[in-house]
């Protein structure tokens, strides 16, 4: 046993067999946490309030009388009970968090300072034109650099996120043919491999979806578009850097045949990451592509959003773009709200207010500190790491697309896991026992087995290295027939794999009382 | 620059691995017309002093709400929120992490949304609510296509009480999807012609409590009239902390509530990020939008949460699915729910009994100012007045002498007729001081 100077064991001794877990549900310091509802906080209260001058009488019998069943905890518990919560997760912080698509990049700690600035974090949306000049300036430079990085002439801030920002792009799309009397156009296209997001907007919209086959090498079929572009095609939703984390090499070309039977061409902006400072979207013909600043400009995911997705527009959708929108004049800055006159081609309003005022703040302090220079070196770093990744981890895994570069992320398929009786699922979760986030899995579709690695341009070579490291000792082990590290992982994680069936066969959403019965499933 | 590790030396063995000559060869299949070699005309990078100095002189050309008397609200409303929410919120494990797609290691996330979901289906006084939306106003839009997948009808009234923003993107993202929307002339006592336009085709009535004038209403008779239709009832409340005080939408008869959560513990930010509320009886479970977390098992047997129901979702059922939305507002909702176990419900209702109690006090100061016409009848913490002179005038006048003395009504909505009205809102953070500022400046302003 090895000890140190004053004879503390320093290292397990290897010969002690495992006790089987712990005997209170914890593991190692973190705490097994009960939820906020069963920590007996049925009267208490975290703040402390002066009380009310005048009561409720005059309300007469629209007061609430029902107990509403809101647990409460005093400052110390509830910091305990969140903390706790906290170190189940992992981040971005911790290890390098290779979600494909995702771009998890790292959150500079500058920008939240900034989103805090009184001036920004407690300006109300209606708060007089004349006392928020500084916001709307600042929305009005965000747009300057979101139109020059896309050499697009205009730019949609309000929608709250990608998606939102499809669905900003496809109004503009559906408005523009509307004016034209083309309203009758039904179809849009989207390649099999695109986001889930690009159907579902679509649809949403009310069109119906045709999907274009991929070729081989993993690009959008030209032969396949053709035949299927149409008088009916109102748009074509392409992702490029497409989501085999390839460039389309005949993005000019799906451009000029989109346009020429008088379709519009929405691009899905979620990989700009890759190209940012170096390609212009506007100089291959796209029409309307949203911009997730929580991607490309750094803004935190969150565990789930908030996110932002400002649209840059073409001129010829530009004059469909909802209200509202910062226009300069002699005064300083006026933010149209309720369009008049010939503005009203506009097809209407996403959101309440201006959009993501906190993350355009975060992405402009972002966009600030690289500059030009640094933006563009984003994408190269961002692209290096990829290719890196891919060349290493080439030397044990399946590349879906091996020839030639990726850009922004790698991706594999499992033909590799043949025969090992391990699925890319079990590959994922035993990657959770080495310290990483598994890769984005069985995405895209189009792929077998999918597994889609995007390092981001944040990640050291050091960093690299550990992850390529772990994932080859990784493979090695699942070709050397080391089954049960990979088909029960994870077995070091706060929790081991959760059973999802189950979850949805019988949907458990609220917290209930022990003595009331679950929710059922319909 | 000091957010990039990477090294020339880095580069250039990482590009001898890669077998490239250079970053060019990564960058072969753009075509050569996109191919730019110049630096974009924009500025060089620049260290966190520059930055925060250009961050900071916009910030201070704005009036933050607590640099002096303050009475905005009409939709997002100035409250006090507990210092320990923005520290829990910055911990790097809930800020840098993504949604949470593998349960194992994000249980902090999943626990706190099934705490949130169970939050909003409490203060709603309904069975279930989702993992959050972008904001109140789409959530309310997405209420209204939900209540057309339910009711397989098309038309949707809306009340001329609803918030003239949410009635905007309602109408904006329904009518894409080919349904009528009927908008009612504003009101500000609205639910009477509500109840006139429901018939037969209704897939649901929108009505809003407190509503964009600040009335407080029993919808119930709402309720009743749409049900004996077929229609279902959806509540839109754009001030959460009123749930601390009111009827709850269940207990009124809704089948969808919405809110906008701004109110409990996320900052005003000029309009985002907010959190969208969303919550509806459980048989409608499976039309609802967005992301559910629901409780399982790991294979130990412990207790654990995953995402759940999500072949209701895009990822899966792609143009089959009941909404696109994918990113919603995870942290925005983390910051709500820290904020609400904080305050309990004793806290809650202290801090809705303090809201009503100031927007009293402030009723009888303003009541009293000869030609201020009070026009709300029953209000929470927000009413709205008819002055003398023209409502967005007086306010940018007392913008001058640092007052924000609330949101003209013809803000919201220009055709509505109402250049007199003005919305005003006070909270638990308004003084007595603040009350007696405006008194003397609305005075001064209508000539007494």
């Amino acid at each position: 046993m090895s000890m140190n100077s004053v004879g503390r064991p320093t290292r397990p001794d290897q010969q002690t067999p495992g006790v089987g877990g712990s005997l209170t549900g914890a593991r190692g310091l973190l705490q097994d946490e009960a939820l906020i509802f069963e920590l007996g906080g049925w009267d208490k209260t975290g703040v402390d309030l002066e009380a009310p001058k005048f009561d409720a009488s005059d309300l007469g019998d629209l007061v609430r009388t029902a107990p509403m069943g809101l647990p409460g905890l005093s400052e110390p518990e509830t910091m305990r009970h969140y903390v706790r919560l906290s170190q189940k997760n992992h981040a971005i912080d911790l290890a390098l968090y290779p979600l494909g698509s995702c771009t998890m990049k790292h959150n500079p700690r500058l920008n939240e300072k900034m989103a805090r600035l009184a001036g920004f974090g407690d300006l109300h949306p209606l708060t007089p034109v004349s006392a928020s000049q500084g916001a709307l300036a600042l929305m009005d430079r965000l747009a300057h650099w979101l139109k020059t990085l896309t050499a697009m002439p205009a730019v949609a801030m309000s929608p709250k996120a990608g998606a939102h920002g499809e669905l900003c792009g496809l109004l503009c799309i559906k408005a523009a043919h509307e004016a034209k009397g083309q309203g009758h156009r039904r179809t849009v296209l989207v390649p099999t491999s695109a986001h889930g997001t690009n159907p579902a907007t679509a649809a949403f919209v009310g069109y119906s979806v045709t999907e274009i086959a991929q070729t081989e090498d993993g690009r959008v079929d030209l032969a396949d578009l053709e035949a299927k572009l149409s008088a009916d095609v109102a748009a074509i939703m392409v992702t490029n850097p497409n989501t085999c984390g390839l460039f389309e090499r005949d993005i000019v070309e799906i451009a000029r045949l989109t346009h020429e039977v008088g379709a519009y061409f929405y691009c899905d902006g979620a990989n700009f990451n890759a190209i940012v400072g170096r390609v212009r979207p506007g100089d291959l013909g796209v029409d309307a592509m949203h911009i997730n600043l929580h991607k490309t400009f750094s803004t935190p995911h969150g565990g789930g959003g908030p996110g932002a997705g400002p649209v840059v527009l073409s001129a010829a959708l530009a004059p469909f773009a909802p209200a509202p929108w910062v226009v300069s004049g002699s005064n300083g800055f006026d933010l149209i709200e309720s369009p008049e006159g010939d503005a009203v081609q506009g097809f209407g309003r996403m959101v309440a207010f201006q959009g993501q005022m906190g993350m355009f703040v975060r992405a402009y302090a972002y966009m600030l500190s690289h500059g030009a220079d640094g933006l563009r070196q984003v994408a190269e770093d961002a692209v290096l790491n990829a290719n890196y990744i891919k060349a290493r981890l080439s030397k044990v895994m399946t590349p879906a697309f091996p020839e030639g570069p990726c850009m922004h992320e790698a991706l594999f398929d499992d033909h590799w896991l043949e025969g090992t009786g391990i699925t890319t699922l079990d590959f994922a979760k035993a990657m959770i026992d080495e310290g990483f986030h598994p890769m984005t899995m069985y995405f895209p579709l189009v792929v077998h087995g999918a597994m889609l690695i995007e390092p981001t341009e944040t990640e050291s070579k050091l960093e690299l290295d550990r992850f390529c490291d772990a994932l080859i000792a990784l493979a090695h082990a699942a070709k050397a027939g080391d089954v049960d590290r990979f088909t029960g992982a994870p077995y070091l994680a706060p929790l081991r794999r959760l059973d999802e069936t189950q979850a949805a066969r019988k949907p458990k959403l609220t917290w209930k009382p022990v003595s009331q019965t679950p929710l059922a499933a319909e | 620059m000091r957010y990039l590790p990477l090294t020339p030396a880095d580069r250039a063995k990482m590009l001898s691995v890669i077998g490239a000559k250079s970053i060019d060869d990564l960058f072969i299949d753009v075509p050569g017309v996109a191919q730019i070699r110049d630096l974009f005309d924009l500025p060089r990078h620049a260290g966190e002093m520059e930055v925060e100095r250009e961050l900071a002189a916009l910030a201070a050309m704005n009036r933050p709400a607590g640099s002096g008397p303050f009475f905005c609200g009409a939709g997002a409303y100035k409250h006090h929120i507990p210092a320990t929410v923005d520290h829990v919120i910055q911990r790097s494990e809930f800020l840098t992490s993504y949604t949470p797609y593998q349960p194992e290691i994000a249980q902090g996330t999943l626990q706190v949304l099934f705490e949130f979901q169970t939050q909003v289906a409490a203060l709603t006084g309904l069975d279930v609510a989702n993992a959050s939306m972008y904001d109140g106003s789409t959530a309310c839009a997405e209420a209204v296509m939900m209540a057309q997948r339910v009711t397989r009808r098309n038309k949707a009234v809306l009340s001329g009480g609803l918030h003239p923003h949410y009635a905007a993107v309602t109408q904006t993202i329904a009518s894409a999807e080919s349904m009528e929307i009927t908008r009612l002339a504003a009101a500000i006592d609205a639910e009477a012609a509500v109840i006139a336009s429901i018939d037969n085709d209704t897939a649901c009535v929108v009505v809003q409590t407190p509503n964009a004038f600040g009335t407080v209403t029993d919808v119930s008779k709402v309720a009743e009239a749409a049900h004996a239709a077929g229609a279902l009832l959806i509540v839109v409340t754009t001030e959460a902390i009123s749930f601390g005080l009111l009827k709850s939408p269940g207990e009124m008869g809704a089948d969808i509530a919405v809110a906008e959560g701004q109110s409990i513990g996320v900052g005003l930010s000029y309009g985002g990020p907010y959190v969208g509320l969303f919550a509806c009886k459980e048989k409608y479970v499976r039309q609802m939008p967005g992301r559910l977390c629901g409780e399982t098992l790991d294979a130990e047997g412990r207790r654990g949460f995953v995402l759940t129901l999500s072949t209701r979702e895009q990822h899966i059922r792609r143009d089959k699915a009941t909404s696109n939305i994918c990113t919603n507002s995870g942290l925005c909702a983390l910051a709500f729910t820290i904020h609400l176990s904080l305050l309990g419900e004793r806290g809650l209702k202290s801090l809705a009994a303090l809201n009503h109690s100031r927007a009293r006090e402030l009723r009888d100061a303003l009541a009293v100012i000869p030609g201020v016409q009070i026009l709300t009848p029953r209000f929470f913490n927000e009413f709205a007045v008819r002055l003398p002179v023209n409502a967005a005038e007086t306010v940018e006048a007392l913008v001058g002498q640092g007052i924000v003395a609330g949101v003209p009504y013809s803000r919201l909505a220009p055709e509505a007729g109402m250049d007199d009205v003005l919305l005003v809102a006070a909270t638990e953070t308004t003084t007595e001081a603040d009350i007696a500022a405006l008194v003397v400046a609305l005075k001064g302003r209508t000539g007494q």
